[in-house]
């Protein structure tokens, strides 16, 4: 991951947000779009899409969709910590499912470094579609922190 | 299991018809193109690498979403496949990915821990899941995810699961 920093004017801000995304192959092709990311954390967005359904009954978008945007999330806000780690990478991640998102409607994740020491970065994190008082899933992370 | 003397070609493409119903009937299975070999009951989940895999473009490696979405997708078809064995067997179901009340329901992940032991190298991946303990609701998986070497894992997960409930 490149390094995006959360200082800057608004215009330079949208512009890395947008760098950051475009930088990662695997969330260009999912279609994330990074809404918000600071030292308090990061918050990204991904339209539901056909092709990315997990359930043909239901027409549910899969687990695995909700992982990406979460580990990606997650990735971000260890990025912007102020700790200034120049590259991040996943050590564990447990994610739990406690709904299914509903068909059609644009899922956004937030995630949030609460605790980072010279190697690790720890990092809680939800998924939420239209209905932001019930999560559709919540994340827990241990991240690298590369210096 | 099938009888002793049923034609060989009749067993075959009765179970690669169901694998392929089932596998082809997801669009985010095909969406991350990974396919299955089958060996008698056994699967293995095959991830052919794409440059839209990549999570870290420097080195590169595979996305961290995509090694977990990878391992969930292994648990999820070898927990249905184990699930719709015997009916398969018995004639009693032929999932008809064309057909969507033929297609088996499939179980709901409950929760979903990935160990990421080595970074993905841009090259195929390959993984196996073993159903630990499946009851009557819940199902227990492991799966375990290599590359170039089987003893070598890049990746390990360990999920639970709600089964489909019939009737």
């Amino acid at each position: 991951m490149n390094d995006p920093t959360p200082e800057g004017d608004p215009e330079q801000r949208r512009r890395i947000a947008r760098q950051f995304i475009e930088v990662i192959p695997h969330a260009r092709a999912l279609g994330m779009r990074l809404d918000q990311l600071s030292a308090e954390g990061a918050e990204i967005s991904l339209p539901w899409r056909e092709d990315l359904v997990g359930d043909p009954r239901s027409g549910v978008i899969h687990g695995g969709v909700i992982s990406a945007l979460m580990d990606t999330c997650s990735g971000a806000a260890v990025m912007a910590h102020p700790a200034g780690a120049h590259s991040t990478a996943t050590i564990d991640l447990r994610i739990d499912y406690m709904r299914a998102a509903t068909p059609g409607q644009t899922i956004r994740a937030k995630a949030h470094c609460y605790h980072i020491t010279r190697s690790v970065a720890f990092v809680r994190a939800w998924a939420m579609d239209d209905d932001e008082s019930r999560p559709v899933a919540s994340a827990t992370g241990a991240f690298t922190v590369e210096r | 299991m099938a009888p002793r003397n049923e034609p060989l070609d009749v067993i075959k493409s009765r179970r690669n018809n169901t694998l392929n119903a089932l596998v082809s009937s997801v669009p985010y299975i095909r969406w991350l193109g990974i396919g299955f070999d089958r060996r008698g009951d056994e699967l293995t989940a095959v991830l052919p690498f794409d440059e839209k895999l990549i999570g870290n473009p420097m080195l590169p490696a595979i996305h961290g979403g995509v090694t977990a979405a990878f391992l969930e997708v292994t648990a999820i078809v070898e927990l249905t496949w184990t699930a719709i064995w015997q009916d398969m067997e018995q004639g009693r179901i032929a999932p008809d990915a064309a057909v969507p009340e033929s297609l088996p329901r499939l179980p709901k992940t409950i929760d979903f821990t990935v160990d990421y032991l080595r970074s993905g190298l841009p090259r195929d991946a390959y993984a196996r899941a073993r159903v630990v303990r499946s009851g009557r609701r819940y199902a227990s998986v492991h799966v375990e995810a290599w590359q170039d070497q089987r003893s070598k894992l890049f990746a390990q997960a360990t999920g639970h699961f709600l089964m489909a409930q019939h009737g």
